[in-house]
């Protein structure tokens, strides 16, 4: 039942949107709005600008419209194998989610360590004209470790931020080198944070589950470990560093501590990090394999903690699409991860309603958040702004099914569970690119 | 809201009727399932001291043994079990041929499923590979875990049970103490739940914190550092094989000096009650982790082991086998 009659590239140059509630903390503004859009940017909120007498009128009443939402380092899994997803299947599943501004992983085959796969890849997502693609690039080569890549032409080629990922960086003084020429060059660096000798062969978190189903474990330690390395790093250096994927409660107090020393670091955490805990191993249920481990019940509660006072700065889908063979094999031997474009938002709403964040907050996480992240001016509503908006019907209930499934992975742990509040419509510089 | 997907099948391991269908983990299985299976090994080992060392219950059933990890003992003792149980078996040591050949374990099995087995013995190198074969196998085919990685090796730790049973009696006024690489050890792990769910009085682990899992007394033992303290008026003792790569792994300094402060001699053994009885699950090391007096000496039940474990065998298999077929006529 389409309630609002927006399709694809059916839009005027000018037109507003009316009824919805408008959702923008940034400009102040928590209630029913309306919105007037010119040429693809924001013109004006509730106050009709010059010259739009009459325009086209599109009734939103009943929906929550927010700025399309940013995620800074879903796998989009282009360039590499089909069958595990490219940009055309994935950006329409961060489309069916909201998502408007994507940063897609370096961990590519091959990997995005050079400017002119950056180049290739830019040029696909400008065929595509949907989503907004801003890269991250590798910050070693082949995301090895060992020597840097090109950074300042990463950059200009439209890096917006550079990673190692996960992947271990093992002499200090090359951690040390990538930072100080990224910082020369002040261009932001990811960090996953996790000391890759103490995490080896792990896959589970180092706990009461682990120690029982025999699993090897990665303990908290090992990311507060690089964590608490990292900082140090970039205190000596200077450079923006934004700590990806916390999994450890210990963790937010770290960050907190940077931030409060006046370090320019962010951080954010996965969606599934702030919903699920190691107990959901029982029975080695692949779903809940994830990297990093689904922690204790303490560890997400302080994830939450941290995520609702500030501390913690964005929510990440961590979207990682795969073949249903990829979880079909004993625990450690499956594939960590699940595709969580279409469902992020979803599962946010989930938290709201149970106190956990308030909406305004989980919005936040997902728009202006990542946005402070990448230093980019997207992520609110301001006029002037690019029109990049997603409609939410809040009451609407869903389950996704593989036969709607947009991602090319349907490796998800909530197929067939019943979800409330999903994504009706997602426009990009004021044009729809989906309708649901 | 809480979004709680699916759970898996609860417990895969019995049927409506709470009866045998894969024997994976001792977790999870009620205590008087346990006892059914001792009291059933214990009417089958009489079978080994007669002259025709067969009973028909198993007549036109194929087992498969599965091994994807090498393997003397246990494999011999499943083969002798299906034997006497008139089962045709197969042997397949997966470890040498397919799956170093990159084929999937899916595959693997998808392929001898085509074989129309009535169970499959499986060893694997990975937790949780049975749990995972029994969710993947057509129905009314049985998994038996012969050990999956370092989490469970259930019939080693029933035939342990069966054998502390025969010598020792009620198990509620029983200490016993494990000792040795527990971190690594899947026998440790299924000797913990069996212990408790009989009702042991109390289960001791003993280990330098090396080979201990973190927060392992979450599963309700009790842990010591110190063998000696461990050992104190303990029953039964069970020793766990070292394995000669942890000194690689820099678990462990040398073996000389684990066993000067792990193994179990004359001297450490004299801490437990004086009728303590000594069990290992094999293959051992000799001046590793158990001197030789000790394990040749006058408490040691080791190869009562052996000849138990045949006998829990043929009760795990004829238990899950009928308990499929059961299922399957319902």
């Amino acid at each position: 039942m389409p309630r609002i009659a927006l399709a694809p590239d059916n839009l005027p140059r000018r037109y507003s949107l009316s009824g919805g509630h408008v959702l923008d903390l940034t400009q102040g503004i928590n209630e029913v709005a309306t919105l007037y859009i010119d040429d693809g940017r924001i013109a004006a909120i509730d106050t009709p600008p010059e010259g739009f007498d009459g325009v086209q009128d599109f009734d939103v009443a009943g929906l929550l419209v927010t700025p399309g939402l940013i995620d800074i380092a879903p796998h989009l899994r282009d360039p590499g194998p089909r069958y595990k997803g490219q940009l055309t299947s994935e950006v329409q599943a961060a489309l069916a989610g909201g998502y408007t501004t994507l940063c897609p992983r370096p961990d590519t085959s091959p990997v995005l360590d050079n400017p002119s796969h950056i180049q290739t890849l830019l040029s696909k997502a400008e065929a595509l004209g949907s989503v907004r693609v801003l890269p991250l690039g590798a910050l070693t080569q082949g995301l090895s470790g060992q020597l840097l890549t090109n950074m300042a032409g990463l950059k200009q080629a439209g890096c917006v931020a550079l990673t190692n990922l996960r992947q271990p960086i093992a002499d200090t003084r090359v951690m040390l080198r990538c930072l100080e020429y990224a910082a020369t060059f002040d261009i932001p660096v990811h960090i996953q944070p996790e000391d890759a000798a103490l995490a080896a062969g792990g896959c589970a978190h180092e706990g009461v589950i682990s120690a029982r189903l025999g699993l090897s474990g990665i303990s908290d330690t090992a990311e507060i470990m690089a964590l608490s390395q990292w900082l140090m790093l970039i205190e000596q250096t200077g450079v923006r560093a934004h700590f990806s994927l916390l999994s450890a409660g210990r963790s937010v107090d770290l960050i907190a501590q940077a931030k409060a020393r006046g370090l320019d670091v962010t951080a954010d955490v996965g969606i599934a990090h702030l919903h699920w805990t190691d107990r959901l191993l029982e029975g080695f249920d692949s779903r809940f394999h994830f990297q990093p481990p689904l922690r204790d019940k303490s560890d997400r509660t302080l994830l939450r903690e941290g995520l609702s006072e500030g501390i913690i700065d964005a929510i990440v889908s961590d979207h990682l699409p795969h073949e249903a063979a990829a979880k079909l094999a004993p625990f450690a031997a499956s594939q960590p991860g699940m595709a969580s474009l279409e469902t992020c938002f979803s599962m946010g709403m989930a938290l709201v309603d149970k106190g956990v964040l308030g909406l305004p907050r989980l919005v936040e996480a997902l728009t202006r958040g990542p946005a402070m992240v990448l230093g980019e001016p997207l992520g609110h509503l301001s006029p002037g702004s690019p029109a990049d908006l997603a409609l939410f019907d809040l009451e609407r209930t869903w389950t996704p099914a593989e036969s709607d499934w947009h991602s090319a992975g349907f490796n998800t742990p909530l197929a067939g569970v019943a979800l409330k509040g999903q994504c009706v419509a997602t426009l990009t510089r004021g044009v729809a690119r989906y309708v649901a | 809201m809480q979004i709680c997907p699916p759970a898996l099948p609860g417990d895969v391991q019995l049927d409506e009727q709470g009866r045998l269908r894969h024997f994976l983990d001792i977790q999870g299985l009620p205590r008087a399932l346990l006892t059914d299976i001792l009291d059933t090994a214990d009417s089958f080992r009489g079978i080994g001291d007669a002259q025709v060392k067969k009973v028909p219950l198993l007549r036109g059933r194929t087992v498969v043994n599965l091994f994807f990890e090498n393997s003397t003992r246990t494999r011999a003792t499943f083969e002798l079990a299906a034997k006497r149980l008139s089962a045709d078996v197969l042997n397949l040591d997966i470890g040498t041929s397919s799956s170093s050949k990159g084929e999937t374990l899916r595959d693997t099995l998808f392929n001898l499923e085509a074989m129309q087995a009535d169970a499959f013995v499986v060893r694997h190198s990975d937790s949780g590979a049975a749990h995972f074969i029994a969710s993947q196998v057509t129905p009314h085919v049985a998994i038996i875990n012969a050990g999956d990685g370092r989490h469970a090796h259930p019939t080693q730790a029933m035939l342990d049970m069966l054998t502390i049973r025969r010598h020792k009696g009620e198990f509620s006024n029983l200490k016993v103490a494990i000792v040795g690489d527990i971190l690594h050890s899947r026998v440790a792990r299924s000797q913990v739940h069996a212990l408790k769910t009989l009702g042991a009085g109390e289960v001791r682990l003993v280990a330098p914190l090396t080979l201990l899992p973190s927060q392992v007394d979450a599963m309700g033992c009790r842990v010591f550092t110190n063998l000696r303290q461990g050992l104190k008026d303990v029953d039964v003792v069970i020793m766990l094989r070292l394995q000669k790569e942890r000194m690689d792994g820099a678990l462990l300094p040398s073996e000389g000096e684990f066993y000067r402060y792990y193994g179990l001699t004359r001297e450490t053994l004299a801490y437990a009650r004086p009728d303590a009885v000594v069990m290992h699950p094999g293959p051992m090391n000799r001046g590793v982790e158990i001197e030789s007096a000790v394990a040749d000496g006058p408490q040691s039940l080791i190869m009562d082991q052996v000849t138990n474990g045949i006998a829990v065998r043929m009760a795990v298999l004829s238990m899950a086998v009928s308990g499929q077929t059961q299922k399957g006529a319902a």
